[in-house]
């Protein structure tokens, strides 16, 4: 029963706020339920899965700052509260001991990570690309001018945000990048 | 998505994931939804409640051939065999919807006299280039510059008669000899599958990988869309060409103009030689009569988002800071560049797994030791960024500095996804990143002001202005998305204030936008991608939900599903129509039509508005798709037979690659006797760089295994459980033996052959058994770096391997 009224709860919220467009998270506090149970006080926010191209919504539970439970968005039209194998375990993604913790640093001939500090890492990073920029660079082929580098590569995009990938492009072609490709490719 | 553009006009999916709930037959080839895909097979299913037909065509019988009414196997690789003989059985028995067909396709349009297929090429092919020259890939025009058609069809130079030419060569007996499938088999998914030409049916084509990666996967797609185009599926609820995405954004990173080859909202990538200034840019990407007249206000606006004040009408908005490229740069192009050691020295890796998702592994790895430096941001550690100890690894010899960079999830931080529907749903922040994982974009920021501080500080950089000039004010560490959709959508420059959409975009500097075809996500009421309003009747579109690039359209070209007169083909399962009181279109979708242009009206009955003269192009002119103006077939570079329908074995123009690692069986080699093919699991996700570091996937499915028939396991003393090695010429890879009917061995030229299965997911950084041991799990050890020529994506899906007990 919890769950069904939480739904009820969630689709009123939103049906009303959906007529306009809402600014902000709209986040907004799960209903508790008639008997105690783990979602309790719990803050709920709308997500979608990161696995496949479906856009399957989630809801995520935290609680005093930390995810207690991810579940499929019952209003969501792709999901209706459905998720496969992979997006059932959506919860084990971010609460994972595995996570990456620190930046870390693998060394020339080294057998193993050092953690670094993010103040270093992005210094030591930001050094590399604008030295390795800087000497391949090819402002002009035959008078006509090129503006790029031929010893940078940037991959990826497909896991993230759309508005991260816009940014994505944005950066690696102030860089001079033209060796840019993603997942679409393969 | 490089024939969708072609064909249609736009590269991506036309029809929403739901509305396959909407057709009368779904055909379903080179993809496994209920697998890859598994919140569609709901909908799969609920158009069978309904009364639809789900076929299935598949090298093996998948999770999604169990739901289907009518399944067959196919030989890896043959799938234009297939596709032609359903054209030619589509033509021969007069199946298409033929109102449709000869006003809203350029089945009518003339063709140069000089225009043919002959002995495997088409005209215009330069043996001693091996290339193609397309001048005779074009139509006749008239004194007027107009092309010139012939609605009788009869003209034996018009599109449709020679259509019907080059397809008779693609007989039911042909399928059976080439493909492998029963002749029965296929005339039963023939006239099921061309029963959708009545015009109040539609028939929805759904395909993945499958039928994308091989040398001719551009023209296998291709052919998807002709047969639409003549059954009069475009347009319709429940038609479509749809493309089940992979990723869960890439289709938002493929708008934004993540490859080499386009900027963001697919204008062309500049190319010096097409583009050396900004005038000719505007000119090559200006197509005469058709919504890419717009292309000015498009690039401009983009150039202003992203140099602001910097950009002006005397310096060309900064056209010249974007780079330039000279020679394909595409994904296997640098993997064989950074092979070579030809130039490249670092690299930024952002959420991707090369050495597990790449062709070739082992070519991979080697490549990326030639690299000085490596940066990875992601959530965990992967197979690339522990390349230096990956099996058999000489780590003490490898050079390279590798920076991994922890990042934020999904649920620390706001973003946005746009799915395989093209719409466009909002994440939000729920908590604060762990650790001390920093989103994507922080990092980004910290990155870019950093190099901004240093070329500052140093005078020798060569061209400063593009990274000077570039804006970045999203907020630094406290980092806003909704900034970043702002400056997307675009702004009044005098003002700031939101342009309600693309329409509103100048070419004069007065306006930005970062996206051309998002631009109306962010006008001034706010962010519509925001809207949870869910659909409760009808055909599922949800306008209400998310919302849709472009202008919140949910079916493409949906003027099509309506007769010249505007009528829709089918009244029940309308999309929208023309209401002659209101003289507009209106219904249940945003019109992908000028909404006042009437059907009476010139180009009143013209529905695809991207393309030069509106209408589907069934024959794509001038080299647009490099191979061929019609699908043709050629076997994959490893294949186990000659060509049976014509004299060239392999596609012509394929890119392949020739390093000195590469390696490719000859034709019918005996060593490699089998046919591989490679595929996905529902419990990993690609890579497996997330799931196998999850106990609960990986104990649902541990460890990578073959499929083989049982008579081949027979044959080889394997049984079920076995370990056993899979070996192609360049490398092998271990797995357990999966002995299953699944696959069956296929009868091609009266000869058996057997086909084997094997999952890409694993590698060696995991909790999964198999992982940190110094043998090779992944699949891609086996696979093969050669390409379609349009769409330069590699041939993973058809190679020869020999298999045998480990």
């Amino acid at each position: 029963m919890g769950n069904i009224k939480r739904r009820d709860f969630l689709k009123l919220t939103f049906a009303g706020a959906a007529a306009m467009v809402m600014d902000g998270n709209i986040a907004v506090p799960a209903r508790a339920s008639a008997k105690p149970f783990k979602l309790k006080d719990t803050k709920v926010s709308p997500s979608v899965c990161i696995y496949c191209g479906v856009g399957c919504g989630l809801l995520v539970y935290a609680k005093d700052g930390k995810v207690v439970n991810i579940e499929g968005d019952p209003d969501n039209p792709n999901n209706e509260g459905g998720l496969c194998a992979k997006g059932a375990t959506s919860y084990n993604v971010y609460v994972n001991p595995l996570r990456l913790k620190k930046p870390m640093y693998r060394a020339p001939g080294s057998d193993k990570w050092e953690e670094k500090s993010w103040d270093w890492t992005i210094s030591e990073v930001a050094k590399r690309i604008l030295k390795t920029r800087n000497s391949t660079f090819v402002k002009e082929v035959g008078g006509v001018p090129v503006n790029r580098t031929e010893g940078l590569v940037q991959l990826g995009g497909a896991s993230h945000d759309t508005d991260e990938c816009y940014l994505l492009s944005k950066f690696a072609r102030s860089l001079g990048i033209v060796y840019l490709e993603h997942q679409a490719r393969i | 998505m490089t024939s969708l553009g072609p064909s249609f006009g736009r590269g991506a999916m036309t029809n929403p994931l739901i509305d396959v709930k909407n057709s009368d037959v779904i055909m379903i080839c080179g993809g496994n939804p209920a697998e890859n895909h598994p919140a569609i097979a709901r909908y799969i299913n609920m158009c069978k409640d309904s009364g639809g037909t789900v076929i299935s065509v598949d090298p093996r019988f998948t999770r999604t051939s169990s739901l289907s009414d009518i399944y067959s196997p196919i030989r890896p690789g043959t799938d234009i065999v297939f596709f032609g003989g359903l054209i030619n059985y589509i033509i021969q028995n007069k199946k298409y919807q033929e109102v449709y067909m000869k006003n809203y396709t350029n089945v009518s349009w003339l063709l140069k006299p000089e225009y043919e297929f002959k002995d495997g090429h088409f005209s215009g092919w330069e043996e001693a280039k091996r290339m193609y020259n397309y001048a005779s890939w074009g139509f006749q025009t008239g004194p007027d510059k107009k092309v010139l058609k012939d609605m009788t069809l009869q003209d034996p130079n018009c599109v449709f008669q020679r259509l019907a030419g080059h397809y008779s060569r693609y007989t039911p007996e042909v399928v059976e000899n080439v493909c492998g499938m029963k002749k029965e088999n296929f005339l039963k998914i023939a006239e099921v599958y061309s029963s959708t030409g009545a015009p109040e049916k539609s028939g929805c084509l759904i395909y993945a990988m499958g039928l994308t990666q091989h040398t001719i996967g551009t023209q296998n797609i291709r052919a998807f869309c002709m047969i639409q185009l003549l059954l009069g599926n475009m347009g319709m609820a429940g038609g479509g060409v749809n493309a089940m995405r992979g990723e869960a954004n890439v289709q938002g990173s493929t708008d934004m103009g993540l490859l080499f080859h386009t900027l963001p909202g697919y204008l062309p990538s500049p190319n010096d030689k097409l583009h050396p200034n900004l005038q000719e840019f505007i000119k090559k990407s200006i197509a005469p009569d058709s919504y890419w007249v717009n292309a000015p206000k498009f690039i401009i606006s983009m150039l202003k988002a992203w140099y602001g004040d910097s950009a002006t009408k005397e310096n060309n908005y900064g056209y010249d800071w974007i780079p330039k490229w000279s020679k394909p740069a595409s994904w296997m192009h640098i993997w064989d560049n950074l092979y070579k050691n030809e130039g490249i020295k670092g690299m930024m890796i952002w959420g991707q797994n090369p050495l597990v998702s790449s062709p070739f592994a082992d070519k991979t790895g080697k490549a990326l030791e030639n690299l000085e430096w490596l940066m990875q941001a992601d959530l965990f550690e992967t197979e690339t960024a522990n390349f230096w100890r990956r099996p058999h690894a000489d780590t003490k010899n490898i050079k390279t500095e590798v920076f991994l960079l922890p990042v934020a999830s999904m649920v620390e931080k706001d973003g946005s996804a746009t799915n395989t529907s093209r719409w466009l749903q909002m994440r939000y922040k729920s908590v604060e990143p762990l650790y001390e994982c920093r989103e994507d974009s922080v990092i980004m920021h910290d990155l870019i002001h950093k190099i901004k501080d240093l070329v500052k500080a140093d005078p020798s950089t060569p061209s400063p202005e593009s990274i000077l000039n570039l804006t970045w004010n999203y907020g630094g560490h406290n980092h806003s998305a909704e900034e970043v959709f702002k400056e997307i959508n675009g702004f009044e420059v005098a003002t700031k204030k939101q342009v309600p959409g693309f329409a509103a975009l100048k070419d004069d500097g007065s306006t930005t936008s970062g996206c051309w075809i998002y631009s109306g996500m962010f006008p001034p009421a706010g962010n519509l991608a925001k809207r949870r309003k869910p659909e409760k009747t009808g055909l599922g579109l949800n306008p209400e939900w998310g919302w849709a690039w472009p202008v919140n359209r949910r079916i493409l070209y949906n003027r099509a599903a309506c007769d010249l007169e505007g009528n829709p083909w089918n009244p029940e399962k309308y999309v929208i129509k023309w209401d002659a009181g209101q003289k507009k279109w209106a219904g249940r979708d945003v019109p992908d039509f000028l909404p006042t242009k009437a059907p009476s009206d010139a180009g009143g009955t013209l529905p695809f508005i991207m393309l030069t003269g509106g209408q589907g192009r069934i024959f794509v002119p001038g080299g647009i798709v490099k191979d061929g103006p019609f699908p043709e077939h050629y076997e994959p570079i490893e294949s186990p037979v000659a060509n049976k329908v014509n004299p060239v074995q392999n596609n012509p123009i394929a890119v392949v690659f020739k390093s000195n690692i590469d390696k490719y069986a000859p034709l019918g080699d005996p060593k490699y006797p089998y046919i591989c093919t490679t595929y996905r699991v529902a419990e990993h996700y690609q890579s497996g760089a997330i799931t196998r570091k999850i106990p609960i996937t990986v104990e649902a499915m541990p460890q990578v295994f073959a499929e083989l028939d049982p008579e081949l396991a027979k044959e080889l003393n394997i049984k079920d459980g076995d370990d056993v090695e899979l070996e192609s010429i360049r490398g092998k890879v271990k797995a357990k033996a999966c002995v299953t009917t699944r696959v069956q061995p296929m009868t091609i030229n009266g000869k058996k052959y057997h086909v084997v299965g094997i999952p890409w997911n694993w590698g060696f950084v995991g909790i999964d058994p198999d992982s940190g041991k110094d043998e090779s799990f992944a699949a891609n050890l086996v696979t093969e770096n050669v390409g379609d020529p349009t769409s330069l994506i590699p041939e993973s899906k058809a190679l020869m391997i020999n298999l045998r007990r480990a």
